[in-house]
């Protein structure tokens, strides 16, 4: 119950190496959020349910409200401030979801695209049913899901270089 | 100049008014992480705030001993009533005219009820403060079953006023009973009972939910000790009234609190009211004299602050024997839990609950609620819906299907029957409403057609037929509902808070260039109010809505308005904007007939500026007057442009729709499949398509969860079996249906630009039409009613009951 003594954690962060002195029980979550400013990714439910914790570490999504900081030694992580474009446009994920109103509060939407980033690399050429089972891990108390559907498969198709077509309303 | 090479579709294509879909402007921020929500506040020393809860349901509070709780490294105080009495703040006055203890005094009432408040340097040491605070129960018996709230012999929960015969809405009939409201004319309608061809009765019970908005609630106090001056942000839907509420509870003058409520993560009616977290962290920064975080975690959430319905109608049709409706008769048992929190306007404790008439015509009808105390959390919010509106809509749209199964004939058959007509508005309910407008069966007819109805029923047919030879395990439900709501609250003739009048506002101020800024007394939680309100402006004044910035949810800076819940802001600040951005034109009409030397009344508005009648190259647009306003009006009339409206809207908006549901369900594992559904909305004017549409994906979506297994559920004594996201029902992107929208266009007679508010509609109008979907499929059965939620478990069990399965 009393504080532990503190650790040492180090780790790169959208390309940035970083560090800092946590206990031992600090979720990695509290470590992005308090420790480095990072506010993108949010709290919705702690306990691996929600998804607004969705950050990427070493190639895979993961939920940081359920990993201790410590978890993270030498980890490469990317948080939804990494992911627009190196000259800040709006990535293909990032713009699809604006052309497909594929966010209302956007309170899930920063672990929901940053989940969307691995599936897209995961899987370029997802079928809806594949996007859908890609996204059950991220809840979304707004939108139904139908126009975050459609803005992966916007995004989808500009990194493929084809052309994107609505689904039929 | 105002670029005349355009074309007259281009310039109204640059202006991104009302009718278009425009893209968000809150997306640029939302999609790279940089919203501003409450607990992204970080002020220098900010300490954090957590609860002591009840693990009971009921019981007496020995002793609380914070001895060890204060040696906990990084804690600084832990608050108890005791604490709280000093300042008078024990205990807070509900909305809907209750008390409800901030911090326990004395005894317990529901599970997870705040105990103390333990304040410390950072979450973590809060919590170890929290769990080192010793409290003594001495556990009571507990009420959980509502129908039980009312016998002679059943525990006196509230013994604060076991000795009060009267409560904010009359006498009160027993201990646990909180107040009985009733409407309309009982002799009336039981005479037409007496005489009716036909009648069902039913007990049609809307279980107890929880809106769960994705961030929960919060805030950030921070008391000025030597400004005396309170800063709150939090996650309020109605900010304005918050500040009133804690300058009249707290004492401080009300010039001297701001608040602030910042980008919000969803809200749906969890966040209008005033819970113990928000008075703690104010109590606890005026003690420490540092700034106090408070954030509930996702169990608190769903377990403390304000549930939804919990509503047990037994309800009654008389009809003819050719199936017309001629009386209605509707009783409620109203569990509002150990306090009533209800999130009401003041004057209504049972909400707008008497729209329970429906879209029908009935000729009388007599509506009484009585409302109870259980141990269960307190409340009774709107969760995306009007104020009980979705539970009357519930209640109507499922006896109008037992109805229709009792005369043998279809249900929308029976709705064409008795909707009102549209040659009866505006109509007068038989429980006092006054409907503004609609057209019920131009939109019934064009949701049956789009669906192929009569096609889907003869499959059904074929469907039961080959169910009863054995040749199929599944059955297929169709629902119709069909619903009114009425939002808008609303004229300050019959709707308050506390005594404040539920107007709204907007200020609107263009600056020399032609760009402005509106702001506004509602407050965004996803509705992108930034991007629409300026869409109406835009239309309303010819500037483009790029160049004007919304800004809501400064009490500083917003003109007073009463917030956003019960889809009132386009109804009430909606107008508000049009009656503003009017006053901004009528002076640039001024501005523009002295420059063009001709009468104002030569002059015709043109897309975005005035142009001379019958001179069309004598023209000045609103970028040019804005910037005459301020350089060189004409003589005499004062510098600027700018305006304010408060508007006070002389009725509600009634917006309506038509929804069908197919679904299909195995009876051997209740598994179910819903394999269309089908919602046409009418909101009158549609300010921006791509919005409404996307209100009526998520609004379904919420309807969906809730009718088919969203639920707060207790055991018998007093557990919160559903407490977290693992059993509380929120669907993932696997389970939730496909949505196909629909809509006819009904202009509200009354307001400015004819909108009526969508954004509640489709919970309202889609929880009906789930659960009949699922009552429909198990009717041939023999079954009449089968409560909600409809999860696999509940359709198995029906089934088995019906004998479909082995």
């Amino acid at each position: 119950m009393a504080q532990a003594k503190k650790t040492q954690v180090s780790m790169t962060v959208n390309g940035q190496p970083v560090e800092g002195l946590v206990e031992p029980r600090t979720l990695l979550i509290h470590f992005i959020r308090e420790n480095l400013q990072l506010t993108g990714p949010h709290i919705g439910c702690e306990t691996t349910h929600c998804g607004a914790c969705t950050i990427d570490m070493n190639g895979m999504s993961v939920k940081s409200c359920t990993v201790f900081a410590v978890q993270a030694e030498g980890a490469e992580i990317t948080t939804i401030e990494g992911i627009a474009n190196p000259d800040g446009t709006l990535s293909a994920l990032q713009e699809g979801f604006r052309m497909m109103h594929g966010l209302q509060c956007g309170f899930c939407t920063p672990g929901m695209i940053t989940r969307a980033h691995r599936l897209l690399q995961e899987n370029p050429n997802p079928t809806e049913d594949e996007i859908r089972f890609g996204i059950a891990g991220n809840l979304c108390r707004c939108t139904g899901y139908q126009n975050i559907v459609r803005a992966i498969q916007y995004a989808a198709a500009k990194l493929n270089g084809t052309e994107f077509k609505e689904a039929a309303e | 100049m105002n670029d005349m090479s355009l074309t007259r579709e281009e310039r109204e294509a640059k202006l991104e008014g009302m009718g278009c879909k425009r893209k968000r402007v809150e997306d640029i921020r939302f999609t790279q992480g940089k919203g501003n929500y409450v607990d992204d506040v970080k002020l220098p020393g900010m300490l954090h705030g957590d609860f002591v809860r009840s693990p009971h349901a009921h019981a007496r509070v020995k002793s609380i001993n914070s001895e060890k709780a204060l040696k906990v490294p990084g804690v600084l105080a832990v608050i108890t009533a005791e604490t709280l009495k000093t300042v008078n703040l024990a205990w807070m006055p509900t909305l809907a005219g209750d008390v409800q203890m901030v911090l326990a005094d004395g005894k317990v009432l529901f599970q997870n009820q705040e105990v103390a408040f333990v304040v410390a340097t950072d979450r973590y040491a809060a919590d170890d403060g929290v769990a080192a605070v010793e409290v003594e129960y001495e556990p009571l018996p507990v009420l959980v079953d509502p129908f039980k709230a009312l016998d002679p012999d059943a525990p006196l929960l509230r013994e604060d006023i076991k000795d009060k015969k009267d409560g904010a809405h009359g006498p009160r009939k027993h201990h646990n009973h909180i107040f009985e409201w009733t409407v309309g004319d009982r002799e009336l309608t039981d005479a037409a009972f007496n005489k009716a061809d036909v009648t069902i009765k039913e007990m049609i019970s809307y279980h107890r939910t929880h809106p769960s908005p994705l961030e929960t609630c919060q805030c950030v106090c921070s008391f000025d000790k030597v400004k005396s001056e309170l800063t709150i942000w939090g996650t309020f839907q109605a900010p304005h009234v918050i500040r009133t509420v804690v300058s009249l509870i707290a004492k401080l003058p009300e010039q001297k609190i701001h608040v602030i409520a910042p980008d919000i993560g969803g809200g749906f009616g969890n966040k209008v009211g005033a819970y113990p977290g928000y008075i703690c962290a104010a109590v606890a920064s005026i003690v420490t004299g540092k700034p106090v975080k408070w954030v509930e975690d996702r169990i608190e959430n769903l377990t403390a602050t304000s549930f939804a319905r919990d509503y047990h109608m037994t309800t009654e049709i008389a009809a003819t024997k050719e199936g017309k409706v001629t009386g209605l008769r509707v009783h409620v048992l109203a569990d509002h839990g150990a306090f009533d929190a209800c999130a009401d306007p003041s004057k209504w404790p049972a909400g707008f609950f008497n729209i329970v008439t429906g879209s029908y015509d009935f000729p009388v009808a007599y509506l009484a609620v009585d409302g109870i105390y259980t141990n269960k959390a307190p409340g009774g919010v709107a969760y995306r819906c009007s104020f009980r509106v979705t539970e009357a809509a519930y209640c109507i749209e499922r006896a109008m299907d037992i109805l229709a199964q009792k005369l043998d004939m279809d249900p929308a058959e029976l709705r064409l029957k008795n909707f009102v007509k549209p040659e009866q508005f505006p109509y007068h309910s038989a429980l006092g409403w006054e409907y503004d407008s609609g057209d019920y069966h131009t939109a019934m007819r064009k949701a049956m057609e789009s669906v192929k109805y009569a096609e889907l029923r003869q499959e059904q047919a074929a469907k039961r037929e080959a169910f009863k030879r054995g040749e199929t395990r599944e059955i297929m439900g169709i629902g119709v509902s069909f619903f009114t709501e009425i939002v808008g609250a609303g004229p300050s003739k019959n709707c308050d808070i506390l005594g404040i009048a539920m107007f709204d506002s907007c200020e609107i101020r263009l600056h020399p260039t032609g760009a402005g800024i509106a702001r506004m007394g509602t407050k965004s939680q996803g509705q992108g109010h930034e991007t629409t309100w300026a869409q109406i402006i835009a239309t309303e004044i010819g500037i483009p809505a790029d160049n004007i910035m919304v800004e809501e949810g400064n009490t500083d800076t917003a003109p007073y308005g009463l917030g956003t819940y019960g889809s009132r802001s386009t109804p009430v600040a909606g107008a508000a904007i049009a009656m503003a951005a009017r006053k901004i034109k009528a002076k640039a009409q001024m501005i523009a007939a002295y420059k063009l030397e001709v009468h104002e009344d030569d002059l015709e508005w043109d897309i975005d500026g005035f142009r001379v009648k019958g001179l069309p190259e004598k023209f000045l647009g609103m970028k040019d007057i804005s910037w005459i306003a301020y350089n060189s009006p004409p003589p005499g009339m004062e510098p600027g442009l700018e305006a304010v409206s408060y508007y006070d809207p002389p009725n509600m908006t009634y917006p309506f729709g038509a929804y069908i549901c197919v679904m299909d369900i195995d009876v051997d594992t209740g598994v179910y499949k819903v394999r269309r559904f089908y919602a046409l909305d009418d909101c009158g004017t549609r300010i921006n398509p791509m919005i409404i549409e996307g209100q009526v994906h998520g609004g379904l979506t919420e309807a969906f969860a809730i009718a088919m297994g969203q639920e707060i559920h207790y055991d018998e004594t007093g557990n919160v079996t559903t407490g977290s996201f693992m059993d509380f029902f929120v669907p993932t992107a696997v389970e939730t249906p496909k949505w196909e929208t629909d809509y006819t266009v009904t202009p509200s007679p009354h307001h400015p630009i004819g909108a009526k508010g969508v954004g509640e509609s489709p919970n309202v109008g889609g929880v009906p039409c789930f659960s009949n979907a699922v009552n429909d499929a198990f009717s041939f059965l023999g079954s009449t009613h089968i409560q909600m939620p409809h999860d696999y478990w509940r359709n198995w069990k029906a089934a088995r009951e019906l004998g479909a399965v082995g």
